[in-house]
């Protein structure tokens, strides 16, 4: 009997397929928007979380100044603050354990010329840990050597959109470029690691040890940055209370004293990004499932016209022994099915246009079959919800009225 | 019940409207059909005769007064029993033929069978026997639009008989029909209610379709204006 009754209606979608098509073009576009909302949502919001993680995971970034509370960095003493020197970090390197790498770095915007092409790149002074605190990789070359490092050598690493531009897909090692006016050996290219979510290009940097950048581009001491990543005996919340007692006791700030550094975990702005992202995303899923209620509203409209158009058909039905469940299941039936039929292609249009969105914003195609899933019943549900006034309406009607009618 | 008439008409009133506007189309009728009559209730039109078969048909309902069929007061039953009443008992043929379009004559027949729920194997093949029975062989697979007004007609009386119903309730079913296809309808029908001992209720108000029937009734003003026997059947030739 009901598959009997999807059939007929199956039948009647065929028959009206223009006006079918136009109705289902609400709960299409209503469950595509949903479906592309959500998973190109999703792809967001894990591309901001493995951003993070490349930045490095476990990782706690020490910067002078008050730490950025809610008011955010700034205060009174934002231009005088103390700066970090390699008496922190020397201090951390010996003290601070649970430690899997302690690197220091300071950077700098700063044009760099090779022949006669020329670029401003982001230059990192650090040393060999900042790898590893950063999960950084080579794609070739070498690090540098403690050597190098020691001595403030004239070499550096660089990212993948520095060789782009200076050697286009030749091979970088050995060749000499000029970084703020001195000259420097590249010993390594840095594997590419793409744009960040912020729009930030992570491959235009060139990396030096860090006394070379005091020395020659800085012109000071001081140190920007200390990473410390965690290893996995300690939870990065711990090893923040270590690093700070370490560093209060260096900088001899009276235990009334505030803090004159900042501390930024990694891990909890990776959360943080994500679980905002994900917020968004409910948002404009709920704002794209709007568009799924005009759709069934949709419905509802072509269900009442088809009733009212039908309206012999049904009274030849009620006259030959059709009772009022008959009339309503039939079009109760046409309705979920069109509006599930709806559903479907919605689900197919809203996947391929988080699979262009995925390729187009390079963020990964996440889709969640619990949201397809969701999508497919609630689909359905409004056809039920929107069908069942209109179903209601023909099953209630008088068979002598409706088979006279013309 | 044994032994109630088919049809009964006890004082049977139907009022439409309300106070000066208030109209009487029938205005207390007794009547009695037995089973297996053929019966043609003829009238002009405001006479009362379509709303006597819609009651009869139990598509209606009386304003006061009893309309038994098969001795259950069907005036009293709400909408889902009379159209059970309707699906077991009732076949209907009307003017119109009132097929569903596009839809197969084979279909059309199956029709009243799937809200008895009849499996569809059983379904197909007893609509196959209903319209050999009305002559349509090979035609089975035909939309309403692919037949004759004729052909048309015998797929409605297929789709009234496929139940084995005991009434048939027939509303003008010559008036779209010319001449010659309105006698082969006719003699059909009388074949229908000889051989098959169909209780046959027909409103027309042609005077030689009227013939066909055993026993013609007249209305006239919601009231029997004659009930006469007919004695010389017109025989199918």
């Amino acid at each position: 009997m009901i598959w009997e009754t999807v059939r007929l209606a199956l039948r009647s979608v065929r028959r009206n397929a223009l006006r079918s098509f136009l109705t289902l073009l609400g709960i299409v576009i209503g469950v595509a928007a949903v479906i592309a909302m959500l998973t190109i949502g999703s792809g967001t919001t894990e591309k901001v979380k493995s951003d993070i993680a490349q930045l490095g995971s476990n990782l706690l970034v020490v910067h002078p100044g008050r730490p950025a509370g809610p008011g955010g960095p700034g205060g009174a003493d934002w231009g005088q603050r103390r700066k970090l020197g390699a008496k922190e970090f020397d201090a951390l390197s010996t003290r601070l354990t649970g430690a899997r790498a302690i690197s220091a770095a300071s950077q700098k915007q700063v044009r760099v010329i090779y022949g006669t092409e020329s670029t401003s790149v982001s230059v990192t002074g650090t040393d060999s840990a900042f790898l590893e605190a950063r999960n950084w990789t080579l794609a070739s070359g070498r690090p540098f050597t403690e050597q190098e490092s020691r001595s403030g050598a004239g070499v550096c690493l660089i990212g993948e959109t520095v060789r782009q531009q200076f050697f286009g897909s030749g091979d970088p090692d050995g060749e000499l470029i000029r970084v703020n006016r001195s000259t420097c050996k590249v010993i390594g290219l840095l594997q590419a690691k793409g744009y960040t979510g912020f729009g930030q290009d992570q491959d235009n940097v060139v990396l030096m040890p860090l006394l070379t950048y005091q020395r020659r581009i800085a012109g000071n001491r001081n140190i920007d940055n200390i990473y410390v990543s965690a290893d996995d005996s300690v939870s990065t919340s711990e090893l923040q209370t270590r690093l700070e007692n370490i560093l209060r006791d260096v900088r001899r700030i009276p235990p009334d004293g505030e803090d004159d550094f900042g501390v930024r975990d990694m891990t909890q702005i990776a959360d943080t990004m994500a679980s905002a992202s994900a917020t968004m995303t409910g948002m404009l899923g709920a704002v794209a499932g709007v568009s799924l209620l005009v759709g069934g509203i949709g419905i509802m409209n072509i269900m009442l016209v088809s009733v009212t158009e039908r309206t012999r058909e049904i009274g030849i039905r009620l006259a030959i022994g059709a009772q009022e469940k008959h009339i309503l299941i039939q079009f109760l039936v046409e309705a979920t099915v069109l509006s599930l039929l709806g559903g479907i292609i919605g689900i197919l249009l809203g996947l391929s246009l988080a699979g262009g969105a995925a390729i187009a914003l390079s963020i990964p195609f996440a889709p969640n079959p619990a949201v397809v899933l969701l999508a497919v019943g609630f689909s359905a549900l409004i056809g039920m919800v929107f069908g069942f006034f209109p179903a209601l309406r023909g099953a209630r009607l008088d068979p002598i009225d409706a088979l006279r009618h013309e | 019940m044994a032994g109630s008439p088919l049809i009964r008409f006890d004082k049977v009133r139907k009022t439409y409207g309300e106070g000066e506007a208030q109209v009487h189309a029938l205005a207390g009728v007794d009547l009695v059909i037995e089973t297996g009559e053929f019966v043609s209730i003829m009238g002009p039109s405001g006479s009362g005769k379509s709303t006597a078969m819609n009651i009869i048909g139990c598509l209606d309902t009386p304003t006061s007064g009893t309309y038994s069929f098969k001795g259950v007061d069907a005036g009293r039953l709400d909408r889902n029993r009379r159209a059970l009443l309707r699906n077991r008992y009732i076949g209907f043929v009307f003017q119109g033929y009132n097929l569903l379009a596009r839809t197969t004559a084979a279909e059309n027949v199956e029709l009243p069978l799937i809200y008895r729920g009849v499996p569809a194997g059983h379904r197909r093949s007893l609509a196959m026997q209903a319209l050999a029975e009305v002559g349509l062989q090979g035609r089975e697979h035909h939309t309403p639009a692919e037949l004759s007004g004729g052909q048309q007609q015998r797929v409605a009386i297929a789709r009234a008989i496929v139940t084995r119903p005991t009434l048939l309730v027939a509303d003008e079913p010559t008036g779209n029909l010319d001449t010659a296809r309105s006698h082969e309808i006719m003699e059909l029908m009388t074949r229908l209610n000889e051989e098959q001992g169909l209780t046959i209720v027909m409103v027309t108000h042609e005077a030689d379709i009227a013939a066909y029937a055993r026993r013609t009734i007249h209305f006239l003003d919601g009231n029997l204006a004659a009930d006469l026997r007919n004695e010389v059947r017109r025989m199918a030739s």
